[in-house]
């Protein structure tokens, strides 16, 4: 099919539809595909699910708990992997409107996934008619479903032979599907490669045609390994192609609404954005100085905030590395953002496509910060050819480099050596096994075949088969619920460390980010403080992935007044964009939404999917814990980096004599009283949430949210003491 | 003693906003200062004495991850 050889493609099924009818943001209706019975299927979406679950991850979340059991594992057939669009999804005149959540049982974790990424895909999908993409089943050879929206069709063809690798693929498949140069626009790929088919940490890449450069561009559907579930499908590429999208394409009810809200905002980011966060000049690694001189830069594995070589890797170096078009790109059409960037021209020095000179989409700061500081390799040659390499082979730049400073820990305590790394030498900064494990990873070939199983799997084997200590693993080995941590430091940030445990699918930090407000600007710093943070904040980010949004455009960007206008947390809200956000879903929606409203349709669907970790055997106060790396200092070399600073907190708030005492026993005392703080800090969002002691949500709350179906309160009751 | 933040700071005389700022590495480029609640341009953080006793707010505006 794809390079013209007939012999290795074989229809198996096709299926024919009305093209897209979109009606305020909605098609109310869903395409499945079951790849082990050769089925396609249009299904209708409840008015009861429309009105509870509201879109997005919403609507993803309740179809997935329908299809699956508490006993079904991420590799079983009757998984899904859907893909979600929301009302707001597809807008052009506001920036950010473009992202697919998509939603399945994780690898790493067991229960429930959901990622959000930029690209095509979920505008197109909504305007070729469907509101979600559900995929159930396993192919028994690749596949490539292609999904045409304006003829109506759906085509999925077995495909035998290819090599799933992103880079060459989406390429080969551009040219295959559109008609011409200007049709390339018109299409969204998702894509993965063999390291999602080797190890748990498979991400999906979903494209979007750069005009400019003349080049398919990605974004990646990151963490948890949803990528890995996609090729168990053998699915070896969606390709969506949709013409036609216009301002008008959602058939909002109040586009004036809508035109308003866009316009505010384009002009705070036209007239803002290079004094506040530079988004448009090099995207999101401009966090890498700030992270670094506030000591939230993770280095050598969490142990260290910061590093004297952080500048080689800092915000000027990316300046000049990344292509400057006087500002970036747009990952969907009219985002005035353009956070996207590129390295282009970058030539690879190792691995299946060395001496190639290729284009490099990003870095973003999580694999700047994960592969410079945590391991160690403070070189932008070596993080662009790691963040090339990740992307190509489908595998997580943040899950795959928190899993190798890791694995460099353990080696430099001869945890592992040389005999168990066939040969690798894997100290913090070595660059050249760093990039060998990377291609062993993808390849799923000698001590890559461990690396790629993710920390928390890792640790077992460590302990079983090699006799390693335990505690000393849980401590050091940076995941919680299975999935690894993002790449910043929270010692010193009590409601970040809870941010990231609490957090429903694992330690990513899309779902609170609160360190400056908790650890530098001290505006929540009372446990009901940080507790309403830890309430507000995660619902309001879980409405972005339920209505189609990006997050990026929320605060990344605000008002030059902002901060006088509001106090504390009231400003970290920026109230003027919840208004626009509230807007929006009335301009498209036609239904008036309050900020109020908003966060009560998050918490439905965020108390869903804690109540899915419980279905799925997690979700209890237990499964919160984290590693102590993320809340203090585990070894004596960690508190000597910092002495003055801790011994500071031990004498002024624990009240504890340090004179006379070891590094030990200071280690000690102070672990002691964070451990303790965490505890209480669960205590008080549990409670905030409306949650019990045990983290599960109580009977009285799931009626409130008016999520208390048959099924979720035979599952609370099971949990009551 | 001041209070920097909420926390208590060892005062120090003819101390500026400026200086304050560099003491506690406080390199972000967007903050806003206040003194005892009342704001404090950028321009004035040179010539702002800091008196024993103040409530000084350095408020980050930084949206992160
Ligand atoms: S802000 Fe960046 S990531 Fe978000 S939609 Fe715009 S270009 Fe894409």
């Amino acid at each position: 099919m794809v390079e013209g050889n007939k012999e290795n493609q074989k229809l198996l099924i096709s299926f024919e539809f009305e093209p897209g009818k979109v009606e305020k943001g909605y098609t109310d209706r869903r395409l499945y595909i079951n790849l082990s019975e050769n089925k396609i299927e249009e299904k209708s979406i409840d008015r009861e699910v429309k009105e509870t679950f509201t879109g997005g991850r919403g609507y993803g979340i309740w179809y997935l708990w329908d299809a699956v059991s508490s006993k079904t594992k991420w590799n079983d057939p009757e998984n899904e992997i859907i893909f979600c669009t929301g009302p707001i999804c597809g807008v052009t005149q506001y920036s950010g409107t473009g992202k697919t959540h998509v939603v399945t049982l994780s690898p790493e974790t067991g229960t429930v996934n959901d990622n959000n990424v930029g690209g095509y895909l979920a505008p197109f999908l909504k305007f070729s008619g469907w509101d979600l993409l559900e995929i159930q089943g396993k192919a028994k050879e690749d596949v490539v479903i292609f999904i045409d929206g304006n003829k109506g069709k759906v085509i999925i063809e077995e495909v035998q032979g290819l090599n799933s690798d992103t880079y060459l693929l989406i390429e080969k498949l551009t040219e295959r599907y559109a008609d011409d140069e200007k049709d390339k626009r018109n299409l969204s790929i998702v894509s993965s490669g063999r390291g999602a088919e080797n190890t748990n940490l498979g991400i999906l890449n979903v494209t979007w045609y750069d005009v400019r450069r003349r080049k398919v561009r990605i974004k990646q559907a990151g963490r948890g390994g949803t990528g890995s579930v996609f090729r168990d499908k053998k699915i070896l590429a969606i390709v969506i192609k949709y013409a036609g999208v216009n301002a008008g394409s959602n058939n909002a009810a109040y586009p004036e609404l809508i035109t308003e809200a866009g316009r505010r905002l384009t002009k705070e980011i036209l007239g803002l954005d290079h004094v506040q966060n530079g988004m448009r000049e090099i995207g999101t690694v401009n966090l890498l100085d700030h992270m670094q001189n506030y000591h939230c830069l993770p280095v050598h594995n969490f142990k260290f905030g910061s590093h004297p070589d952080a500048f080689k890797i800092g915000n000027k170096v990316w300046h000049r590395r990344m292509t400057q078009n006087q500002a970036g790109d747009s990952c969907w059409m009219g985002c005035a953002m353009r956070c996207s960037h590129a390295v282009d021209e970058f030539e690879l020095i190792t691995g299946p496509l060395k001496g190639e000179k290729v284009l490099v989409d990003g870095p973003e700061y999580e694999t700047t910060a994960g592969f410079g500081g945590n391991c160690g390799c403070f070189d932008p040659d070596f993080i662009l050819e790691a963040n090339f390499y990740c992307d190509n082979y489908g595998i997580d730049t943040i899950g795959v480099s928190t899993t190798m400073a890791f694995l460099m820990e353990c080696y430099e305590n001869n945890i592992l050596n040389k005999e168990i790394t066939e040969g690798l030498e894997l100290n913090f900064g070595n660059k050249k096994a760093a990039l060998e494990l990377i291609h062993q990873m993808a390849e799923g070939k000698g001590f890559g075949k461990i690396a790629g199983l993710g920390i928390r799997q890792i640790k077992k084997i460590l302990v079983e088969k090699y006799g390693a200590d335990a505690k000393f693993l849980q401590d050091i080995g940076m995941e919680c619920k299975g999935m690894e941590f993002s790449e910043y430091v929270t010692k010193e940030s009590l409601a970040q460390q809870g941010g990231y445990g609490i957090a429903n699918k694992g330690p990513q930090h899309d779902e609170s980010w609160l360190i400056f407000m908790d650890q530098v600007n001290n505006q929540i710093p009372t446990f009901e403080d940080k507790a309403e943070a830890l309430h507000y904040f995660p619902l309001f980010r879980t409405w972005f992935s339920i209505v189609g949004l990006c997050k990026l455009p929320w605060n990344d960007i605000e008002p030059e007044d902002n901060k006088k206008k509001y106090h504390g947390m009231e400003a970290a809200k920026v109230p003027e964009h919840v208004e626009n956000y509230c807007w929006l879903f009335e301009g498209v929606t036609g239904k008036h939404i309050s900020p109020e409203e908003l966060i009560l349709q998050s918490e439905r669907v965020h108390n869903l999917q804690r109540l899915f970790n419980l279905k799925m055997g997690f979700g209890t106060r237990k499964h919160d814990i984290i590693p102590y790396r993320a809340m203090g200092p585990v070894t004596v070399e960690e508190y000597e980096s910092r002495e003055e600073l801790y011994n500071q907190q031990l004498q002024e708030i624990i009240h504890f004599d340090i004179k006379n005492k070891t590094t030990e026993e200071k280690v000690k005392a102070l672990r002691d009283y964070r451990e303790e703080q965490y505890q209480k800090l669960c205590d008080a969002v549990y409670k905030r949430r409306g949650w019990d002691s045990n983290g599960v949500p109580t009977l009285e709350n799931i009626k409130k949210l008016k999520i208390d179906f048959p099924e979720v309160v035979e599952l609370v009751k099971k949990y009551q003491s | 003693m001041i209070k920097v933040n909420g926390r208590d700071k060892e005062w120090e005389e003819n101390i500026t906003v400026d200086l304050l700022l560099e003491k506690c590495k406080y390199t972000f480029p967007l903050i806003m200062v206040k003194v005892n609640g009342k704001y404090i341009s950028k321009e004035k953080y040179k010539d702002t004495l800091i008196m024993n006793g103040d409530d000084v707010q350095v408020i980050h505006s930084i949206a992160g991850g």
